[in-house]
């Protein structure tokens, strides 16, 4: 697949070059190959869902993407240039954010300081003016809280602005950890489940929202998830993985009618 | 009878125009929005509002055209009513929260040529309707989040047409159209919810709006620097009337929350000083509070417990101006600095001047409750017909089972029947397009059937409502069905939030009860019950044992009324889903149509009169976004106990 040339989808959103390109990955740990030889693109502006079953190596592959793994063989090139092994914080600098699969957020401090440390990699003034607090410091955690009510306004969380992070039922952690990566503004957003353990109600709201991210900001998202509705529903293109090989890549029609996502994965209906 | 008779404000944009002049510098509107409370002065809010007004004139609003509003509360959808009236155009406020079809009924029964929303949600309503809507010109909206890829020949930003209006320098047009109103023009339109039929559109003048704003702020002595947080419907006439009539008559500050969800954090932030809420928001306050002094150390509830008594004994007293001992005044300052102060502020009740409830009876508990807190909570009785006010409880004549004296210009008439007939200042103009109703509800002498049942009590002069005329009936033996009234005892146990009572030309009462969810919910946890579903707890037979007991005991209360001795409930189920607006169950202002629920539910009833010890049924449900479903339950009848009636015994 080429796929190159930017083009409009049918509900009006722009699909622009490739963003995120891998070619060749395998990652082991000790004898097991995790992942097997995978190469696939994520586009600009494009929502790209990385399905399988259990074990197949969706969330290994994730790491991959944001940094945390390095594979043995393979390269990443993130917008036009090949990526070094690096540390997470240096993949957040450069524009991608996350959330994960078991909620990872201070349950210690309220939702507004959650989603604020979100904004981390954008201070730029040193420990010690921060502690002084006056002048630049002061400005610039003014700047960011802007853009940290910007996203409690389009996650509908004002409500619980306050509100210690524990106290919060599952489907709204969920929210506030996608808070959180929307508050660093990312290129790329990796959603980790975003829907896993929701009821109905809970992954309406945040297939609205996953859209909406897209739609109003521009954002490329690539996502795991098991529910295959939603999944179908939201994404541009699919990968399918299995055992740590890719068996499908394309839209969503494409991967439900390949013959081998189906026998390892879809399944069929019972006669 | 173009003007009042001493020459003031004809219109709210008159209103308007004197505050600006009286004072411009001083917060007319506040929204708390990006987690900040934004503030507009009068002087700022009359620019925005002429050029809104501007704009629709650019979109060709004619004299006498109905512009239609609808969102949650926000400055901005006030200022498009006031904008709509500089032009001579009539604001028709609309419930946020209604269906596609109620909201396409309105705009087509008005002929709404534009129509003012708050976002997507409300843009989408009307997309799905629009095409039945001729007249419908262009949508105006304040949020454009989602929107940008729709069709925009006939929808415009609320901040773009804003701009176009102030580019057209059309204000000489404004003004001159604003000049040209007069009392007798009408200043609004609204939507009664009803519950039975159709609603009617009631249309209030100028004269209506200003006079009741007028004498009801001298009433409560309302002044310029009082805050009020707008939150309830605004199609409601009750938030037209706080929000728009009297503040715009005394000058007062009107603060939106940030979201429906936030109101009670809003309302801790603002601290209103006149505060209007229907019971149930009382009542839940008060249900919350007391799950979270369940949950307290002992200490913590001993003080609150101790304090709390202390409050019931003195507060009330100290609020009607009585005599109380210096030991007592002592100790209620001790439960004021300890438990009664900070509990007020926590509640976003420290500062409240004036507080007013209706809509619904309140429970005696909930009004004492509050009236120990030494809050100055009032009832009001009225209707939209009469532009709110009928009747009201002035200060220091305070009590939970009457709704007051007349209102100012207020007169009253009881009946033989014993209907509440009223005639004032504020009885409407007409039902709009609907000549028929308004013949029947209004006479010409200008007399407005109520439609509740009350008398006037001896000796006080204060009313007291009984039921909804149509609703109190006799039963089979011929004694006296008065449903509301066992239907307020029983919702006044905080684990009842609703309740339905049968009996009319039966041989005994029956009834359906609705548990709360929070109350119960609470109770379970604590109790280690174990459940997954409102509907399997609604079934649980320790809930049931519990409800049994409330409606017991209602029944002894009710027994000990001769008069309405035969409404002891007999038989009783616990519903499986909430009676809710969106299924019709409910108005959406929460008031129960009897009717429909009858027709749904003809099956329980039958049940109920049957000998049956439970019943299986289907019960169609509607989901926020429109889609209907079905849930199944098979529901538990339970026998009440009877107390037997004593006056018989007394009076052989």
């Amino acid at each position: 697949m080429d796929g190159a040339a930017p083009y409009v989808t049918a509900d009006g959103r722009q699909i622009g070059g490739v963003l995120m390109d891998m070619r060749g990955i395998t990652l082991r740990f000790g004898g097991v190959e995790a992942i097997k030889n995978i190469s696939f693109d994520i586009r600009e502006g494009e929502i790209r869902a990385i399905i399988g079953p259990n074990g197949a190596g969706k969330s290994s592959m994730l790491n991959v993407i944001s940094g945390f793994y390095h594979p043995q063989d393979g390269e990443v090139w993130f917008r036009g240039e090949q990526r070094k092994p690096m540390k997470p914080y240096q993949v957040a600098r450069l524009g991608i954010a996350r959330t994960f699969q078991n909620i990872a957020l201070f349950e210690g401090m309220s939702v507004l300081d959650n989603i604020m440390t979100g904004r981390l990699t954008h201070m730029k003034t040193g420990l010690l003016a921060q502690a002084i607090w006056k002048g630049r410091a002061e400005a610039e955690e003014v700047a960011n809280r802007e853009i940290v009510e910007k996203v409690i306004d389009f996650l509908e969380i004002q409500a619980i602005r306050k509100t210690p992070v524990g106290r919060l039922p599952y489907g709204l952690k969920k929210r506030v950890e996608l808070a959180r990566a929307l508050a660093a503004e990312p290129k790329l957003l990796l959603l980790d489940e975003p829907m896993a353990g929701m009821n109905v109600e809970e992954k309406e709201d945040m297939s609205r929202f996953i859209l909406d991210v897209n739609d109003e900001f521009g954002t490329t998202i690539a996502l795991i998830e098991h529910d295959m509705g939603v999944v179908m529903d939201l994404s541009d293109r699919v990968v399918v993985m299995d055992y740590g090989r890719k068996i499908g890549d394309g839209t969503p029609d494409e991967v439900r009618n390949n013959q081998e996502v189906i026998d390892a994965y879809l399944g069929v209906a019972h006669d | 009878m173009h003007a009042p008779a001493d020459g003031g404000p004809v219109t709210i944009p008159d209103l308007l125009a004197r505050n600006v002049a009286r004072h411009g510098a001083k917060p007319a509107y506040r929204e708390k929005e990006f987690g900040i409370w934004q503030s507009w002065t009068w002087a700022q809010a009359s620019e925005q509002i002429d050029a809104l007004a501007m704009g629709l004139l650019t979109l060709g609003a004619n004299v006498g055209d109905h512009v239609a509003v609808s969102g949650r509360n926000r400055p901005a959808l006030y200022w498009a009513m006031v904008a709509a009236q500089r032009i001579g155009c009539i604001p028709v406020p609309l419930y946020a929260e209604a269906a596609a079809e109620e909201i396409a009924y309105a705009l087509d029964h008005c002929g709404a040529r534009f129509a003012v929303v708050g976002d997507q949600e409300q843009v989408d309503k009307i997309a799905d309707v629009r095409d039945g809507l001729t007249q419908l010109d262009h949508v105006i909206y304040l949020d454009g989040r989602g929107l940008r890829k729709y069709d925009h020949a006939a929808m415009t930003s609320y901040a773009d047409l804003q701009k176009a209006g102030r580019a057209s320098g059309l204000l000489d047009q404004v003004n001159a159209r604003s000049a040209a109103r007069t009392y007798d023009d009408t200043c609004v339109m609204l939507y009664t919810s009803g519950t039975t039929g159709r609603p009617k559109g009631v249309v209030l003048s100028n004269r209506n709006v200003i006079e009741t704003s007028k004498n009801s702020s001298e009433f409560d002595h309302l002044r310029a620097d009082d805050e009020v947080l707008a939150y309830l419907p605004m199609a409601w006439v009750g938030d037209f009337i706080f929000s728009v009539g009297q503040a715009m008559w005394t000058g007062f500050c009107v603060n939106c929350p940030e979201s429906a969800d936030t109101m009670q954090l809003d309302l801790r932030e603002i601290g209103p000083t006149y505060f209007f809420a229907p019971p149930r928001v009382f009542e839940q306050q008060l249900t919350n509070v007391m799950i979270r002094m369940e949950d307290a150390g002992r200490f913590k509830k001993w003080l609150f417990h101790r304090y709390m008594a202390v409050g019931r004994r003195v507060g009330a007293l100290l609020l009607d101006g009585k005599q109380v001992s210096a030991g007592d005044r002592l100790n209620y300052m001790l439960a004021k600095l300890l438990v009664i102060g900070p509990l007020k502020n926590t509640l976003g009740l420290s500062r409240v001047r004036v507080g007013y409830t209706a809509g619904e009876a309140i429970g005696p508990e909930i009004f004492d409750f509050y009236r120990a807190l030494g809050i100055n909570l009032k009832q009001l009785y009225g209707q939209t017909e009469a532009t709110v006010f009928i009747t009201q409880q002035p200060d220091g004549e305070v009590r939970s089972d009457t709704v007051g004296v007349p209102s100012p210009g207020v007169e009253l008439r009881i009946a033989e029947n014993g209907e509440v007939f009223y005639r004032s200042p504020g009885v409407f103009v007409e039902y709009y397009k609907n000549p028929e109703s308004t013949a029947s509800t209004k006479d010409a002498d200008g007399w407005v059937a109520t439609g509740d049942a009350g008398f006037i009590e001896d000796g006080t002069g204060h009313l007291r409502i009984i039921d909804r005329a149509k609703d109190v009936g006799k039963m089979a033996d011929g004694r006296l069905f008065a449903p509301k009234y066992v239907e307020n005892k029983l919702k006044f146990y905080p684990n009842i939030l609703e309740a339905v009572v049968f009996g009319a030309n039966r041989d005994y009462c029956t009834a359906f009860i609705n548990i709360d969810l929070t109350a119960v919910g609470n109770w379970a946890e604590r109790n280690n019950i174990a459940y997954s579903s409102y509907q399997e707890l609604s079934q649980h037979s320790r809930v049931l044992d519990m409800i049994l007991g409330h409606v017991s005991e209602v029944n002894r209360s009710v027994a000990a009324d001769p008069m309405l001795a035969g409404c002891q409930v007999h038989r009783f189920l616990v519903l499986h889903k909430e009676l809710d607006a969106d299924d019709g169950e409910m108005t959406r202002t929460r008031k129960v149509r009897r009717r429909i629920v009858e027709e749904k539910f003809h099956d329980l009833i039958t049940a109920l009169y049957g000998g049956a010890a439970e019943i299986y049924t289907e019960t169609e449900v509607t989901y926020e976004d429109g889609r209907k479903g079905k849930i199944t339950a098979t529901l538990v009848i339970c026998d009440a106990l009877v107390a037997a009636e004593q006056h018989k015994v007394a009076a052989e």
